[in-house]
């Protein structure tokens, strides 16, 4: 409750920061010309005539009724209008962070076992791909999956094919990272005692892995996922906008724009929400993955 | 229930020519080398040996002999990197070299088992130990689930873990150190393999644990399975081995009757080892062969500097704690007295042991009498000033007095300085404090003065490295690429360097293999005739703590329950408690 709090008190100064009026964004933006009377008329309607400090107060009433406000720009309700959005956002999010563990896995696995070339080659691609920004990624993909080999569509679109690209940019830089902490965890793993105890008993190769070490290397990497999933979700501002998916990233790229505060607040309220609750849910998950912790 | 199917699956072919049952385990002329094949220097350089059903033979030898590469390359664990060339090797009476991996791993487990040294990491710390159990069966046998379990209950018992069906679910943290290990060799006999290989499997234990592990052990090998013993510490083998080989750089030295290797050792290693065994041995003995260089005497005034200097009033007690409290709070919330009303008095010149097992409460007395931890309710007084009640200002003057020496020296050094700098560092410390050397250096001293105490510095960091008996060419080295002994050593000048005339050493000498341990005492030993020093030695080791100590003290859940004369305890010991642990030390003799 704290942390909404303070994201959303954070966020109405913020974008009270940007220069312009917003009276004239709710009538069309800078350009257009609008009369005085219709100014006022609209100050006066959504309180922008008020001091900043009764305007904040008022909407922090607001939203504690769980009452998100009226967008300016789109004149709509800001809370279905996030919800309807959150939902592409989610999928994406989701998605990604299951393809980024994937990938990850693989990649640890694959370098620690396949010899000294693997081992470089791996610990490379993570870096690299650790290091790629979103923006650029996504043009290389579209580019060669979309213009070169025509394969996939170079904008969103509904249907599966239209999720391939979108997810691959957000999921590969976060396998970079998630990739190098499990390849660390999985190396102290291979080489500690009970997995010499379970060599020792005839365990196989496969089976060291799948049974012992996979849970101690994805520790580390579970309680990072609470935070990329944070990270996800500010990619996604990037990657919804260059695939031109709908969703709550492009939303609040928008309403940055035109200065609709209310959907503003509203999104980064919304994605805090999702943050922590994400954060609840990688505690959770820990403890179910390292049960020494449920004993605490 | 059906468990009679597949469980205790035939012990192999019958021996080929040796006209009766098959040897668990035959070695003849192994070599095993990590490196190049032709390597002129194997870790292993032909060594034999042979080990019957029913029979423990132990292989004994300091740390990095070759005792673990023996055990991994009867295993075909020997690594990735590593090559193994034998003449004969074979386990349960068929040959096992060359064997493809996965021969190999239906072998493991079936033809011989592995009890690794601390069941804490030795078992997967985040699966049930029933589970790591079960894993035998599974990988061996074509029995059900219902089956396994029915098995692991059995097992467990036979091991003689008390409530087994509640530690089935429980998992290595849960259980106490004796507990897991039992269920650790529980793991290693669950298809009752004819050969038990174990490393070290007592060495994290106390003594009580100890003996009882061992027991466990004996009990085994009169059931018919043949024990392969791996240890440092000859007064543990001598207790359950039949014959004892003693291996040193790659070779067995000597092999023989157990009784025979214990009483007439003939090879110069052995007689080391015999010589480093404190138990039974008289204060001031050498456990050690006397090492090149003793302190020497013009190192001494820079080490007893503070000694001279001392403007308190001699006296005779310099370490007093009266009436110690410590509790602390559970995770659950409920309180436990980890130090229960302890007192107790270090005279000058003196030792002090305090021995106890894991959980008595010696580390907590130890951060005590150090005054980083607070009492509840007590006091502690340094050279009769008052040191627990002082503020931290007070107590920084007194500090240079007392030097501490822990455990794992290693992760008491930063990682990232030389042994240079980890003694300037104690060296400056201890003259003047850092914030005001350093503050002296930039603003009111010249630097022609700077440079002078730079020298003194280096000076004293030769003295103490004089001391402790270490060469000069280690002084560029880091912690990581030290031996134990040398780490120990270093940690030792540490301590030497503020001049302190109280030296407390919480387990100092508990990580180290016999011969290591037997030259860190005879260092001690050393350095507190000549420099006149006070030691609290706290230690779960009674075998250390007779030799060391003039007085000894004796805990037990946070209370200590007896306390003498060293002599006096140890001849004719008052306390239960003190009879049991007594009785539990392993000693040679026949």
């Amino acid at each position: 409750m704290l942390v909404l709090w303070m994201v959303a008190t954070l966020t109405f100064f913020a974008i009270r920061l940007i220069p312009g009026d917003p009276a004239e964004a709710i009538l069309g933006g800078p350009g257009s010309q609008t009369s005085p009377e219709a100014l006022a008329a609209v100050r006066a309607e959504y309180g922008l005539d008020q001091p900043v400090l009764v305007q904040y107060l008022a909407q922090l009433a607001r939203l504690a009724t769980g009452d998100l406000g009226r967008s300016y720009s789109l004149d709509q309700d800001v809370a279905p209008l996030l919800v309807g959005q959150l939902g592409g956002t989610l999928l994406l999010a989701v998605l990604a962070l299951a393809v980024a563990w994937l990938l990850a896995l693989g990649l640890a696995t694959w370098s620690t076992r396949g010899g000294r070339v693997a081992w470089y080659l791996g610990s490379g691609l993570e870096i690299v791909a650790a290091a790629l920004p979103h923006f650029w990624l996504a043009t290389a993909l579209i580019v060669l999956f979309s213009v070169w080999l025509g394969w996939l569509p170079p904008i969103s679109t509904s249907g599966v094919s239209g999720l391939v690209l979108p997810v691959l940019t957000l999921a590969v830089p976060l396998a970079g990272f998630l990739g190098q902490i499990m390849r660390e965890s999985l190396l102290t793993a291979l080489e500690s005692p009970f997995v010499l105890s379970a060599r020792a008993r005839g365990e196989s190769e496969r089976g060291v892995r799948w049974v012992h070490v996979i849970r101690h290397a994805s520790l580390p990497a579970i309680s990072l996922s609470g935070w990329a999933f944070g990270s996800l979700i500010s990619g996604a501002v990037v990657v919804e906008t260059i695939f031109a998916r709908p969703g709550l990233g492009r939303t609040l790229l928008n309403a940055v724009t035109v200065r609709d505060v209310p959907v503003v607040v509203g999104a980064v309220l919304i994605v805090a929400v999702g943050y922590i609750l994400m954060t609840l849910f990688t505690d959770l998950a820990q403890r179910i993955a390292d049960p020494r912790l449920r004993a605490r | 229930m059906s468990d009679e199917s597949g469980v205790g699956a035939s012990v192999g072919a019958p021996g080929e020519g040796d006209g009766g049952v098959a040897p668990a385990v035959r070695v003849q002329n192994l070599v095993v080398g990590f490196g190049p094949q032709n390597d002129t220097d194997p870790v292993l350089n032909g060594v034999s040996f042979e080990v019957a059903p029913g029979e423990c033979l132990a292989l004994v030898g300091e740390s990095g002999s070759g005792k673990s590469v023996t055990a991994r390359s009867l295993l075909g664990l020997a690594g990735d990197n590593a090559w193994v060339r034998a003449d004969e090797l074979s386990l349960a009476g068929s040959d096992v070299r060359g064997l493809s991996e996965q021969s190999w791993r239906r072998r493991r487990g079936r033809d011989v088992g592995l009890v690794l040294q601390d069941a804490l990491v030795s078992l997967d710390p985040l699966r049930p130990v029933g589970r790591e159990i079960a894993d035998s069966l599974r990988l061996h046998t074509r029995l059900g689930a219902a089956a396994r379990h029915a098995r692991v209950l059995e097992v467990l018992a036979r091991v003689g873990l008390s409530d087994a069906g509640n530690s089935v679910r429980k998992r290595a943290g849960e259980l106490s150190g004796g507990q897991r290990q039992r269920a650790l060799i529980a793991a290693a006999i669950a298809l009752d393999p004819p050969l038990l290989i174990a490393d070290e499997p007592t060495t994290a234990l106390d003594v009580t644990v100890q003996a009882q592990i061992l027991e466990l052990l004996t009990g085994l090998k009169l059931a018919g399975t043949g024990i392969l013993l791996i240890s440092h510490d000859l007064a543990v083998v001598g207790r359950i081995a039949d014959r004892i080989a003693v291996l040193s750089e790659g070779r067995i030295v000597e092999q023989g009757p157990a009784h025979a290797i214990l009483t007439r050792p003939e090879h110069p290693v052995t007689r080391q080892m015999l010589a480093a065994i404190p138990v039974d041995k008289p204060r001031g003995l050498r456990l050690s062969p006397r090492a090149a260089a003793p302190v020497s005497p013009a190192a001494a005034p820079f080490l007893a500097l503070s000694d001279r200097a001392d403007p308190v009033a001699p006296r005779n007690t310099v370490l007093e704690a009266t009436g110690l409290v410590k509790r602390f709070t559970r995770p659950d919330g409920t309180e436990q007295l980890a130090v229960d009303g302890v007192s107790f008095r270090l005279e000058r010149g003196t030792t002090l042991g305090i021995v106890g097992e894991s959980g008595s409460g010696k580390t907590t007395t130890a951060r005590l009498a150090l005054a980083l931890t607070r009492p509840d309710a007590g006091e502690v007084r340094v050279l009769g000033q008052p040191f627990s009640a002082a503020s931290e200002k007070e107590r920084r003057l007194l500090r240079p007095r007392l030097g501490a020496v822990y455990q794992d020296a290693l992760s008491s050094f930063d990682p990232r300085l030389s042994v240079e700098q980890v003694l300037r560092d104690a060296v400056g410390g201890g003259r003047t404090g850092r914030g005001a050397a350093s503050a002296s250096a930039t603003t009111a001293a010249t630097a022609a003065t700077a440079a002078t105490a730079s020298a003194a510095d280096r000076l004293r960091v030769l003295a103490l490295l004089d001391a402790v008996g270490l060469p000069q060419g280690l002084l560029g080295r880091r912690p990581l690429s030290l031996s134990g002994g040398q780490r120990q050593r270093v940690s030792i000048a540490r301590a030497l360097a503020s001049g302190p005339q109280i030296l407390i050493c919480d387990e100092p000498v508990s990580s180290l293999d016999v011969t290591v341990q037997a030259q860190v005492l005879d260092l001690l030993d050393e350095l507190q005739r000549n420099l006149g020093l006070s030691l609290l030695f706290i230690s779960h080791d009674l075998g250390v703590i007779q030799h060391v100590s003039d007085q000894v003290a004796v805990m037990l859940d946070g209370r200590i329950v007896e306390t003498g004369a060293t002599a006096r305890v140890f001849a004719a010991p008052e306390h239960p408690y003190t009879q049991t642990l007594l009785g539990a030390v392993p000693r040679i003799g026949f």
